[in-house]
């Protein structure tokens, strides 16, 4: 029996590795963006792509989201597979038209002749210090936009393989990548990547019998490190890391809290119209008579993401969520 | 060390010599549009081509005239006519190969039938029974774009593609006076521009955008100059002299499968019709002014030259009009048939595998179609 090494690895070193295996695996593979090339991104998860495969495969693009993702739509017809790279969350909202009226459409818009394998990489969340427009979660817009598939990791193995599965996919991925969690490093076997995880499940951090905190990407470390605080209390929590948005794993989910019997949704985007409400309704959807309190939220506040300063006010932390989970003791009002 | 003592350090030079990246003389275009029929330059002109240009210019104003009619009829939900630009539509259309792509406007309709598209399908968007009735591989030609200007970067992205993989394919994207406002416009130049994509940009100049003038459209000279401040060069065409349409195209064409990279045409033309059936042009222009682009009237204007140089017997005239007639009695008959539309389609083509929470919808619709379908045959009984 072999043993394999399991090293650190950060995030940011297990993308980067998705995507040189992606485009060493598959020349329609291409990589684009601002930055991309010679600066291996601001965050460096494209570094030495352009030295290993050429400036063609790795291409700095003219500084123009729409361009960089509507271009990527004609490079997709021809039967490339791009993956763009939109450098901040609040960066890509000049592509939305882009994203919404053509990448999400084009398969059902010409009954399936035209689908678009694009990934769009959008570094999102808070929680780095950054000033306005570099740390909006915008997740419920691609949500709310069918065709898309909407997938964040919060692990380094689930960066590498959801990564691969998103290039992979027929369909385009919005992927996003909780920024804050760039940098956390995980065991990792490098040498031995290749758990392509299906997108679409959704997988149990934590098992737990007292209630389950439904979060994904950033806020999955939050509720680890809330569950592991809340054990002071005598709550055994469940933390379900949900890496898909779209498609959404009612299945594992609805299993958790039926368990359970107590939920609380986590994620730092504005609670009202946000995911949470969502889940929040599936699980009471789906479980409501093994219910034993409301489903509740804990959001961002519903304000534009605040400056730098005061951006712990808003993020949802293990004090907050620890809250939460106390008012699950709930009791009928008489 | 204090400021100060950094600034007596500090030895001013002059500024670097500013020079520009290239000279603009030859990007600019001609002061006066390019024409062909009536000039000179028609003596050179294919009198081959010039007769199938006719024949399609027969036919598509007989298909406008045919689509329209079926919106009033109820068949077409809308339809945007562009009677009075069939020069640009089949001019530039005809100047591409086999192996190019087109990329429309919701206008271009002519167009993509003059590819090859079949007429009939051509209108599904247009009719509502799906929103693009063809394989847009088949002819290769994009599904018929309803946003503005949006699909011009997808044509600079697909002949990009096809250059990075050793085709010569050439792209031809066609776009609205209207649409070059809008920021897709910007930045598919500057990409293309960037990139020496081999892309032809024609904007059909057609004078309005809806009831917007081209004066409250653009303060540039002309739509044509455009092109000099993305580094591509810029060409004014006669949009109703469906041979220089079709000369400056294949130019441009030429020029970029060769690898000289886009360019941007400007064909200068008059919509004849409101912008669709359902508004009203008689609130924004004159009679005068429609008056006098009739007598510029693109299959006049070809129709005159062929004539003078005896190209056109009245047997070619009837042959061309026949055609016409036919095309329009089998679009009339084949649109007066209601189309046969499966409600579960609605799911097949969303993703490639439908998500879970589809295929629930997928089987609750399954069932409301059920029910009803029982309660039918049960009214029957």
């Amino acid at each position: 029996m072999t043993t394999v090494a399991v090293k650190p690895a950060t995030m940011a070193q297990a993308l980067t590795r998705a995507l040189r295996d992606a485009m060493a695996a598959d020349p329609s593979v291409h990589v684009m963006g601002e930055d991309v090339g010679t600066l291996g991104g601001v965050f460096r998860v494209t570094d030495g792509l352009a030295k290993e495969f050429g400036e063609d495969r790795c291409t700095d693009t003219p500084l123009a989201e729409a361009g960089i993702l509507g271009t990527a739509v004609g490079m997709a017809m021809y039967g490339m597979r791009p993956v763009v790279e939109m450098q901040f969350d609040a960066f890509a909202y000049p592509a939305f038209e882009q994203l919404i009226s053509h990448v999400s459409r084009m398969r059902n818009r010409t009954r399936g002749k035209m689908p678009l394998p694009i990934t769009v990489r959008v570094p999102y969340g808070g929680g780095i210090g950054g000033v306005e427009h570099h740390s909006d979660s915008s997740e419920a817009y691609y949500m709310a936009t069918p065709g898309l598939h909407v997938v964040t990791p919060a692990t380094v193995a689930d960066a590498y393989g959801l990564l691969r599965a998103a290039i992979a996919s027929d369909d385009p991925v919005v992927f996003l990548e909780p920024k804050r969690l760039y940098w956390s490093k995980d065991s990792w076997n490098p040498d031995d990547p290749q758990s392509v995880e299906p997108i679409g499940r959704a997988v149990v951090r934590r098992s737990g019998r007292s209630a389950t905190l439904i979060t994904y990407g950033p806020s999955v470390p939050v509720c680890l490190e809330a569950a592991e605080a809340a054990r002071d209390e005598g709550w055994d929590l469940e933390v379900v890391d949900l890496r898909s948005l779209v498609p959404f794993d009612d299945e594992t989910v609805a299993a958790s809290v039926r368990r359970t019997g107590r939920a609380v949704v986590v994620h730092e985007s504005g609670g009202f119209g946000g995911p949470g409400g969502e889940i929040a309704a599936r699980v009471t959807e789906r479980c409501f008579h093994h219910l034993e309190a409301p489903v509740l939220r804990v959001a961002g506040f519903d304000l534009p993401y605040p400056p730098p300063m005061l951006e712990r006010h808003h993020l949802p932390g293990v004090d907050r969520i620890l809250d939460a989970v106390g008012r699950l003791q709930w009791e009928a009002e008489s | 060390m204090t400021v100060m003592e950094q600034r007596g350090a500090y030895r001013p030079s002059p500024p670097p010599a500013w020079q520009p990246r290239m000279a603009p003389a030859p990007l600019l275009p001609d002061a006066e549009p390019y024409r062909v029929l009536g000039t000179e330059a028609a003596v050179k002109a294919d009198p081959g081509l010039l007769r199938r240009l006719y024949a399609e210019l027969v036919r598509g104003r007989r298909y406008n005239a045919q689509a329209t009619a079926l919106t009033k009829q109820g068949r077409l939900a809308v339809y945007p006519s562009s009677t009075g630009q069939e020069a640009c539509e089949v001019a530039a259309a005809l100047a591409l190969q086999e192996r190019d792509w087109l990329f429309p406007s919701y206008r271009d309709t002519l167009a993509a039938v003059a590819r090859g598209v079949d007429p009939v399908e051509a209108l599904t968007l247009l009719r509502g029974d799906w929103h693009t009735g063809y394989d847009p591989y088949e002819h290769r030609v994009a599904p018929l774009c309803t946003p503005l200007a949006t699909q011009l970067p997808h044509a600079v992205g697909l002949a990009h593609a096809a250059r990075l993989k050793g085709d010569d394919v050439v792209a031809l994207a066609m776009v609205g006076d209207g649409g070059t406002s809008e920021g897709d416009f910007h930045e598919a130049l500057n990409f293309a521009a960037v990139w020496q994509a081999p892309v032809v940009f024609l904007v059909q100049n057609n004078g309005f955008a809806i009831s917007v003038p081209l004066a409250k459209q653009t303060a540039a000279p002309s739509l044509a100059h455009k092109a000099v401040g993305y580094g591509m060069p810029g060409r004014l065409v006669d949009g109703n002299d469906a041979a220089a349409v079709h000369e400056v195209v294949a130019d441009a064409v030429r020029h970029a499968r060769a690898g000289g990279g886009p360019t941007l045409i400007e064909a200068i033309t008059y919509r004849i019709d409101a912008h669709t059936n359902a508004d009203d042009a008689t609130r924004y222009r004159g009679d005068s002014e429609v008056e006098t682009w009739r007598g510029h009237d693109p299959i006049a204007l070809l129709e005159h030259e062929l004539t003078e140089r005896g190209l056109l017997d009245e047997d070619t005239k009837r042959t061309a009009r026949d055609a016409a007639e036919a095309m329009a009695a089998d679009l009339r008959e084949r649109m007066n048939q209601d189309p046969a539309l499966d409600p579960m389609d609605l799911f097949t083509h969303v993703y490639a595998e439908p998500t879970p929470q589809l295929r629930e919808q997928q089987a609750q619709l399954r069932a409301e179609l059920d029910a009803e379908h029982g309660h039918q045959e049960g009214a029957h009984r």
